[in-house]
C-alpha cells in the first residue's frame, strides 16, 4: 500500500485510541476534583504534566477550565480529545480510499458533532462529553473492525492504536504516581480502564494495590493492561515484517524496541516493577516514542524533491 | 383513493387558488388541495417545464412523481428534504469552495426523462464524443481536418489548450477521450441541444451516484412506481475502460487515480471512483518517475503504474513540461507516457476539442469524420472572429450571451439582458481586443423542472451533464447524467460555484409495469454482466432452483421455555 496511506491509517489508530483514553484519564480526575475541591489546583497540575503539557503560566491557580479548555476542546492542539478527533478525520479524509465508508462516516459524525457536545457538556457537566468520547471511539474501532480486510492497512491502524495505548496506560498508571496520597487510587484507575469487573473477578478475595497494578501492567488477558498493548503492537510490527526472521535477532528497529520493552515487562515481577515504577513508566513511553520514529523511516519515507523547476 | 369530503375552508381557499390548475387537468392524475398547495406558487415563464405541458397537465413521465409527491404534506416535504441534505454532510459529499468543505445541495424530486428521448441522446453524446476522439486523433497527427479545410489552422493554433507536448504520444489503444461530460440543455421547445463539450477531465459523475442513493433511501415510494435504469455500472465501467487504455503488452495493469489532494474541489469525487474501481488514490508526491516509467512509493518499496486516470489539467501534470513549480504531478510523466510505458487518461491536449470556438465546428466535424448528420444541435452561436458576425454581435451585445472560449464553471459569462450598461460597454472593450477569445449565444431560456424551495415547489432551470465512457470498442453513456439546477429564481447559471445544486436524474426503462396501459410490453433488456476479465461471472445454472436454507439456530434458551412449558 502507499506510505501516505499507510502513515494516515498509523495516525487514525492513535488518534482514535488518544481521545477515548484522554477521555478516560480525565473522567477520573475531574470527579476526584468533585469529591475533593482542595485538590484541584495540584490534581490539575500534575495532570497537565502527566499529559506532558506545559502547565499554563499565568502564575494562578489551574483548575478544571483549564484542564478542560486544553486537554478537552482544544482543535489546534492533537494532544486534547476534539483535536486528536479532527486529526482522525483529516487523516482519514486524505486516506479516503483506503478507510471503509462506514468508518469514515463514524469519524466525520463524530467531528461535526464535537460542538454541539461541548456545548451540552457546559450545561450538563463535562461527564456526558466523556461518555460520548468513548462511545464514538468505540463505535470506530467496532467499525474497523468489522468493515475493514485484515490487510497492511488494519495492521497500520491496529499497531498505531495498540502504541498508543501502551503509551496512554503509561500516563494513566502515572497519574497514580504523579498524584501521591490525593491521587487516585489504584481502583480508581481501573475504573477508567473499564478493568475493574474483570480485575475483581480475576482476583477474587485478593484485592489490593499490589494486585491491582499487577493486573494493570502484566495481565496477558486484558486488552487494556501495558503488557497486551505492548505484546499487540509487537505482534503487528512482525505482522508487516512478513516475519522475515534471520538466524540472528531481528533486524527491525521498531521491533527491536517494542520486544525489549515487552520483555522488561513480561520477566520483572510486580514487586520490582512497584520499587521504580516512575523510571518503568518513562523507559515505556520513550520505547513507543523511539518505535514511532522507527516504523517512519521504514515505512513512511518522506518523498524527496527530485526536480525543482527554473520558475520558482 | 381516500373517499371525498368537503374541502374545509382553508383547503377550499387553496382549491380556488389553484382551480384553473385543477379544471385543466385531462390526465387522470388526481390533485389533493394539499398537493395542490405545495405546487401554488408554480408560475410559467417561456422556458419548457418538463413536468407540466400547461398549467395541470402533467406530462406522462411525470406520473409516478406526482403520485409520491401526492402523499407527502408541506411538513413531510421540508422534514425529508432536510434528511437528504444532513445525509450529504454525513457521507462527506461535499466540494470545497475556497478552501471550506460545503455539501452539494441536492433536490428532492428526479428529473425524469422518457426511454424514447433518451435513446436519441444517448446516441447524439456517443456521436459527439466519436467525432471529437477523431479530430484529436486527426489534430495530433495529419491535420487532414486542416488540409480538407473544414477547420481553419489559426483556430486550432490559437487555443489555449492546444498542446504540441501532446504530439508523438501515441495511446495505446486509440482512446484519447476516456471520459467525457458533454453539457446538454433544452431550449424553449423541449429540444435537446449541445451547450458545451468536456473532455479534459469533467467531474460531477460522483453526485449521480450519490444523488440515486439518497434519493432512493428518502423518496423510496417514487421509485416503487417507476423502472428507472441504473447508474450503479459506472465504475466498473470506466475501470474496464481504464484497464483496456494500458500499454501495449500488460495484460493485468496497475491503475491509479491522481488527485490534486483533498483541498481539491472534487477530492469527493476522486475517493469515490477509485474506492468503487478499487485502484489507489495517489497524489504527485506518491509517484516517481525513473528510466522512462512511473512508480508509487508502497510500504513495500517502489511499484510500477501502468495507467494514471489523471483529475489534475495538464497545467500542472508535468512540472518539466508545464508550470514548472507545481507539485500536484510528477516530473517524467510525459516522458513515461511518450516512451509508451504509461498511460494518462483522458489525453493530454485534449482541451483543444473542448475550446468554445471549435465548438462551433463541431457539427462539420461529425459530418466529416463519420458520415452522419448530428443528432443533437448546437446553439446557435456567433463566430466573433468574423466580421459580419462581431459587428452584429456587437450591436446586439444586450441580447446574447457572450463566453469567454476557454472559461469553465460558468466563469466570465455575461448574459446580456442581464448585465448593467457598464458592465457591457466593459465587454465590449474585451470583444473589441481580443474577438478570438469569445463567442456569442442566443440566450436559451432552460428548462425547467419542479423543485423544493422551502415548503413549496417551484420551477428551476436546469441543464444535464452526461457522462461517456470509451473504451476503445464502444462510446458508453451513463443513463442519465448529472442534472444541475439554478437554485435562486430565474437564474440561468447552474454552476455549483455560482448557488447551483443537482438532482438525481431517471431514465426510465422502456419497459414499464404491466399496470401501465399506454405502452406496449418489450423483452426486458438483458441484465448486462460488467466483467472486466470475462470469465468470473457465476452461471444462473450454478445455483439450485430452490434453496432449502435451515432458519438460525434458537439457542439453549428457546429450548429451555419450550421444556418448561411442558412440565
Amino acid at each position: 500500500m502507499l506510505s501516505r496511506i499507510a502513515e494516515s491509517l498509523f495516525w487514525i489508530g492513535r488518534y482514535i485510541e488518544r481521545a477515548d483514553d484522554t477521555a478516560r484519564i480525565l473522567d477520573i480526575y475531574l470527579q476526584q476534583i468533585l469529591e475533593d475541591a482542595s485538590v484541584e489546583d495540584g490534581a490539575c497540575r500534575s495532570l497537565f504534566e502527566v499529559m506532558g503539557r506545559d502547565v499554563p503560566a499565568d502564575g494562578g491557580p489551574v483548575g478544571t477550565r483549564e484542564v478542560l479548555g486544553q486537554l478537552a476542546y482544544d482543535r489546534q492542539s492533537s494532544s486534547s480529545i476534539t483535536g486528536a478527533l479532527a486529526a482522525a478525520r483529516v487523516n482519514a479524509r486524505s486516506a479516503r480510499d483506503s478507510v471503509s465508508s462506514e468508518m469514515w462516516e463514524a469519524l466525520n459524525l463524530t467531528y461535526l458533532d464535537l460542538s454541539e457536545q461541548r456545548r451540552r457538556a457546559e450545561r450538563v457537566g463535562p461527564h456526558r462529553f466523556f461518555q460520548w468520547v468513548r462511545e464514538r471511539t468505540s463505535l470506530a474501532n467496532g467499525v474497523a473492525d468489522a468493515t475493514m480486510s485484515r490487510d497492511d492497512s488494519w495492521l497500520f491502524l491496529d499497531l498505531g492504536r495498540s502504541i498508543e495505548r501502551v503509551d496512554m496506560t503509561a500516563r494513566l498508571i502515572t497519574t497514580r504516581v504523579a498524584g501521591g496520597a490525593t491521587g487516585p487510587t489504584w481502583t480508581t484507575l481501573l475504573r477508567a480502564c473499564g478493568a475493574n469487573e474483570a480485575y475483581l473477578r480475576t482476583y477474587r478475595g485478593r484485592v489490593s494495590d499490589r494486585t491491582a497494578a499487577e493486573f494493570l501492567l502484566l495481565d496477558r488477558l486484558f486488552p487494556r493492561s501495558m503488557f497486551f498493548a505492548l505484546s499487540r503492537a509487537e505482534d503487528r510490527i512482525s505482522m508487516l515484517d512478513r516475519g522475515e526472521e534471520g538466524r540472528v535477532g531481528t533486524e527491525d528497529a521498531a521491533r527491536r524496541l517494542l520486544g525489549r520493552a515487552r520483555t522488561g515487562l513480561e520477566f520483572r515481577g510486580v514487586d520490582e516493577m512497584l520499587s521504580d515504577l516512575p523510571g518503568y513508566l518513562e523507559s515505556i513511553q520513550s520505547a513507543c516514542a523511539d518505535a514511532t520514529t522507527a516504523i517512519g523511516t521504514r515505512y513512511f519515507p518522506h518523498a524527496v524533491i527530485q526536480w525543482v523547476g527554473k520558475g520558482a | 383513493m381516500p373517499p371525498t369530503v368537503e374541502p374545509s375552508p382553508a383547503d377550499a381557499a387553496a382549491l380556488a387558488a389553484v382551480s384553473a390548475v385543477v379544471n385543466a387537468a385531462e390526465t387522470s392524475a388526481p390533485y389533493r388541495a394539499d398537493v395542490a398547495d405545495l405546487f401554488s406558487d408554480y408560475s410559467f415563464g417561456r422556458a419548457w417545464d418538463e413536468m407540466f405541458a400547461s398549467p395541470g397537465v402533467t406530462r406522462p413521465a411525470y406520473d409516478a412523481v406526482i403520485k409520491a409527491v401526492q402523499a407527502l404534506d408541506a411538513d413531510e416535504l421540508k422534514a425529508r428534504a432536510d434528511s437528504l441534505a444532513r445525509s450529504f454532510l454525513d457521507r462527506g459529499v461535499t466540494f470545497d469552495v475556497g478552501g471550506v468543505e460545503s455539501p452539494f445541495p441536492t433536490d428532492l424530486i428526479p428529473r425524469i426523462i422518457e426511454a424514447a428521448e433518451w435513446d436519441v441522446v444517448s446516441r447524439g453524446v456517443s456521436q459527439r464524443v466519436k467525432a471529437l476522439e477523431a479530430f484529436l486523433a486527426d489534430v495530433y497527427g495529419d491535420r487532414r481536418v486542416v488540409e480538407d479545410g473544414v477547420v481553419p489552422q489559426r483556430v486550432l493554433i490559437t487555443s489555449k489548450y492546444f498542446e504540441r507536448h501532446a504530439y508523438g504520444i501515441e495511446p495505446a489503444n486509440g482512446v484519447r477521450i476516456h471520459v467525457a461530460g458533454i453539457d446538454l440543455i433544452r431550449d424553449e421547445q423541449g429540444k435537446f441541444r449541445v451547450l458545451e463539450d468536456n473532455v479534459r477531465i469533467p467531474s460531477g459523475v460522483s453526485y449521480v451516484l450519490e444523488n440515486r442513493r439518497a434519493t432512493m433511501q428518502v423518496l423510496p415510494e417514487l421509485f416503487s412506481g417507476v423502472r428507472a435504469r441504473t447508474v450503479s455500472d459506472y465504475p466498473a465501467k470506466l475501470l474496464q475502460a481504464l484497464r483496456k487504455a494500458a500499454p501495449r503488452g500488460i495484460s493485468d495493469p496497475t491503475i491509479v487515480l491522481l488527485t490534486p489532494g483533498a483541498y481539491n474541489a472534487a477530492y469527493f469525487e476522486h475517493t469515490l471512483l477509485a474506492r468503487t474501481m478499487g485502484v489507489e488514490l495517489v497524489e504527485g508526491r506518491d509517484l516517481v518517475c525513473s528510466n522512462n516509467t512511473v512508480r508509487m512509493r508502497t510500504t513495500s518499496g517502489e511499484r510500477r503504474v501502468d495507467v494514471i486516470y489523471r483529475r489534475v489539467d495538464d497545467a500542472f501534470l508535468d512540472p518539466v513540461h508545464f508550470i514548472p513549480t507545481s507539485v500536484l504531478g510528477c516530473p517524467g510523466l510525459l516522458t513515461a507516457a511518450r516512451a509508451g510505458n504509461v498511460t494518462i487518461a483522458n489525453a493530454v491536449g485534449n482541451g483543444v476539442a473542448d475550446d468554445k470556438l471549435l465548438y462551433t465546428y463541431v457539427p462539420d466535424l461529425v459530418r466529416y469524420y463519420l458520415n452522419e448528420e448530428p443528432l443533437i444541435d448546437n446553439v446557435d452561436t456567433f463566430r466573433l472572429e468574423e466580421p459580419a458576425h462581431l459587428a452584429e454581435v456587437l450591436d446586439r451585445l444586450d441580447e446574447l450571451v457572450l463566453k469567454p472560449v476557454d472559461g469553465s464553471g460558468g466563469k466570465g459569462i455575461v448574459i446580456g439582458p442581464q448585465a448593467s450598461k457598464d458592465e457591457l460597454d466593459e465587454l465590449r472593450t474585451k470583444v473589441l481586443e481580443d474577438p478570438r477569445g469569445w463567442i456569442a449565444q442566443q440566450v436559451v431560456h432552460l428548462s425547467t423542472v419542479p423543485t423544493v424551495i422551502g415548503d413549496k415547489i417551484a420551477p428551476r432551470h436546469v441543464d444535464l451533464r452526461p457522462f461517456a465512457v470509451s473504451d476503445g470498442d464502444d462510446v458508453w453513456v451513463l443513463p442519465g447524467g448529472l442534472t444541475r439546477v439554478a437554485l435562486p429564481e430565474g437564474s440561468l447559471v447552474v454552476n455549483s460555484s455560482q448557488g447551483g445544486g443537482s438532482k438525481d436524474t431517471l431514465v426510465l426503462d422502456k419497459v414499464r409495469f404491466a399496470g401501465d396501459n399506454d405502452l406496449t410490453a418489450e423483452e426486458p433488456p438483458p441484465v448486462e454482466e460488467v466483467d472486466t476479465d470475462g470469465d468470473g461471472s457465476i452461471p444462473a445454472a450454478a445455483l439450485p432452483a430452490q434453496l432449502n436454507m435451515r432458519s438460525p439456530d434458537p439457542g439453549p434458551l428457546a429450548a429451555q421455555d419450550q421444556q418448561q412449558q411442558q412440565q
